[in-house]
């Protein structure tokens, strides 16, 4: 019997160029490249000493709070009557979120390179607050860059950034959202560059980040399919995670790369609906997502017909960015993952659902791939199985959510 | 006036340029003014009006959503040209409006890779060169994905100019150097643009470490705004570019930029 060779693997890419097939690279003012030559050169370096490695594993195990729960979701996929749902507590991690696993991570790599001053942007907050949170921790000097949109539904993380000594900059340019926050944490790099370190936050931006980020946070998806086969005895027949600009998706795919059997599935925000116009499915959109180069990589980007950069909706900031991690371009282009959509309201309707039937406030990023599983679970018989990155808790998230379901603005 | 008629194009037009100002001991003047700012006719006016105060030649910038290199005032005057309507097809126009009305210093078109990527690189390099423009500058094009552009370039004879920046190293220069056609861009600090009162004390050990490596022109920009900071350039490098303060005196008015580029000019000495 001929078996089906699954395509080819990404675990040696990217390449030296950081390319992933036609997708990533490096597309930075001359300025950066010596910066980024130094920090693909510590990442090295790094991921070859034990000694780095030991110190990254003992904070995670004394600090994060790793390995995070597998939690089966008894009464969901009850109520469902499909497919049983696992969730990857992402949320049970220090700071409520995913985020924390790369801002660890990248921390220490600065500390590495005796770079004492950070600057990170932020979206939804979570990783504004991660990166304050390490910056605390390892006594290092912390400006995290957030757009006044973000900053208005996001209130509770900019006080929190604010507690952990971080400075929380405003951004009034473009949008004001996530976009503009990440052009304002360019910049200030591009100024301060040879004392601080651009702590980004999603597997995006110029090689070597996309790299780095997925490497710091792969560590997800090795839990959870050790988690799978010591709790269940096998795999899961899908993995699903939601995308912005893709670090937790990628986190959770990259250890079920070469497990052919199991699907990857990521959820971009559907916003108003693709037929709106307000959303930020870069690949749901074949009017405005095309490959194109937004903050230093080669991706799939929302763009007008002249190569301007469209504002992007979602109603979870973290996920309303214009470009996607190039990993994610590639493993599409290569039909190792599929992507989908969930809108506003799947995904506000999947937040209340998990809440009154497991006790979990996922975060409305979160909520997105939950909107999948809920989607997809009642056609899929008892025995399948769904496994689902539960990416951040929802605290963060009450404005928006009383808002949107009593009425509010 | 240094130059009126137009007798070569593209990387020509830049070696000659260059031969004569060395020639004259000076450095050569290069404004940087983006189309659509204030208005699109009030743009072609502008460097219009600075070609006719004998600037050497133009960095004519194409504006972009998302302009990470640049600070609050390119990045205002970039906006309000995509409010006008400014498209990378327009720019295009512009160029050939800008040689109708008998601008015959050399353009450089400037803008960020993706509306370029958008139009085509090849399209891109085919209709600069038809046009009117004699090179490129892309400031997210680094050289090693440069090829994007630079075949179409080679083929119309166009210019695709690189930067170097403080932060490079003596086997970047060379890197850098090696592929470099017309000049090099010297950015004078780690920074984005924008008026700066001072040039940074550590400019002239920079160019020196480039000459050693190449006799490539030396372009500097990036915080030079006045006649005093122009006068000193000419000891140091070929060549400079002053954007930002001719953006805010652009808020003035054409004549206020005009006078701004002619004292500057004037600074130079007419050698």
């Amino acid at each position: 019997m001929i078996t089906v060779q699954p395509p080819a693997m990404t675990s040696t890419l990217p390449d030296v160029r950081g390319y992933f097939g036609e997708f990533g690279g490096r597309f930075v003012p001359e300025t950066l490249v010596p910066a980024l030559d130094e920090l693909t050169a510590a990442f090295e370096s790094a991921r070859h000493d034990p000694a780095f490695q030991r110190r990254f594993a003992d904070l995670q195990a004394t600090y994060t709070g790793r390995p995070t729960p597998l939690s089966y979701a008894a009464r969901l996929s009850d109520h469902l009557g499909g497919a049983r749902i696992y969730l990857k507590r992402e949320d049970l991690a220090h700071t409520g979120a995913h985020k924390i696993n790369n801002a660890l991570g990248q921390a220490l790599l600065a500390e590495r390179m005796g770079k004492r001053r950070i600057v990170a942007e932020t979206g939804a907050g979570q990783h504004g607050v991660a990166t304050a949170t390490v910056c605390a921790l390892l006594g290092m000097e912390c400006h995290v860059y957030m757009g006044v949109v973000d900053m208005a539904r996001q209130r509770p993380n900019v006080f929190r950034m604010k507690l952990l000594g971080a400075e929380v900059i405003p951004v009034e340019s473009g949008s004001r959202t996530l976009k503009d926050a990440i052009n304002e944490a360019i910049r200030d790099w591009v100024t301060h560059v040879s004392t601080t370190h651009y702590l980004l936050g999603s597997a995006l931006g110029p090689h070597p980040y996309p790299l780095i980020v997925r490497e710091f946070q792969r560590v997800i998806g090795e839990e959870a399919r050790a988690q799978m086969l010591a709790q269940v005895g096998r795999l899961p027949d899908a993995c699903i995670a939601c995308v912005g600009g893709g670090s937790n998706a990628i986190g959770l795919f990259h250890a079920f790369r070469d497990d052919p059997q199991v699907a990857l599935i990521g959820v971009e925000a559907g916003g108003r609906g693709i037929a709106s116009g307000e959303h930020a499915a870069r690949f749901a959109d074949p009017a405005r997502g095309r490959p194109g180069v937004l903050h230093g990589t080669r991706s799939f980007v929302l763009q007008d017909a002249d190569g301007q950069i469209t504002e992007t909706h979602s109603i979870s900031a973290g996920l309303d960015y214009a470009s996607v991690g190039p990993e994610h371009a590639y493993l599409r282009q290569i039909e190792r993952a599929f992507y989908t959509v969930a809108t506003d309201d799947e995904a506000l309707a999947a937040l209340q659902l998990l809440s009154q039937l497991e006790g979990i406030i996922p975060a409305l990023e979160s909520a997105h791939a939950i909107a999948e599983a809920v989607r997809r679970a009642p056609a899929m018989p008892r025995d399948a199985i769904l496994l689902v990155n539960l990416s951040g808790r929802g605290d963060k998230d009450l404005d928006t959510v009383i808002n949107a379901l009593e009425g509010g603005t | 006036m240094s130059e009126t008629t137009r007798t070569q194009t593209g990387l020509d037009a830049l070696d000659a340029l260059f031969a004569r100002t060395r020639a004259q001991g000076r450095a050569a003047f290069l404004p940087y003014y983006p189309i659509g700012y204030p208005t699109i006719e009030a743009s072609l006016d502008t460097i219009q009006a600075m070609a006719g105060a004998g600037v050497d030649g133009f960095e004519i910038g194409m504006p972009f959503s998302d302009p990470l290199a640049d600070g609050p005032t390119i990045q205002a005057a970039t906006q309000v040209a995509l409010g006008n309507g400014v498209t990378v097809r327009r720019c295009l126009e512009a160029v050939a409006e800008l040689r109708a009305r008998g601008v015959a210093q050399p353009l450089l078109l400037m803008g960020y890779l993706n509306p370029l990527l958008a139009y085509g690189p090849d399209a891109f390099a085919r209709d600069a060169r038809a046009t009117g423009a004699d090179g490129l500058i892309i400031p997210d094009l680094p050289p090693e994905e440069a090829d994007l552009f630079a075949p179409g370039c080679a083929r119309e004879g166009l210019a695709l100019i690189f930067f170097l920046a403080p932060t490079s190293t003596d086997a970047r220069i060379r890197l850098v150097a090696g592929r470099a056609r017309g000049f090099l861009y010297v950015v004078s600090v780690t920074g984005v643009t924008g008026a700066r009162a001072t040039l940074p004390p550590d400019l002239g050990d920079f160019l020196a470490r480039i000459r050693a490596q190449t006799d490539c022109p030396r372009v500097v920009g990036f915080g030079i705004s006045g006649p005093e900071q122009a006068r000193a350039m000419s000891g140091l490098a070929e060549g400079f570019i002053v954007g930002s303060a001719l953006v805010r005196a652009g808020a003035g008015g054409v004549d206020a930029v005009r006078d701004l580029a002619a004292q500057i000019r004037g600074a130079l000495g007419d050698g």
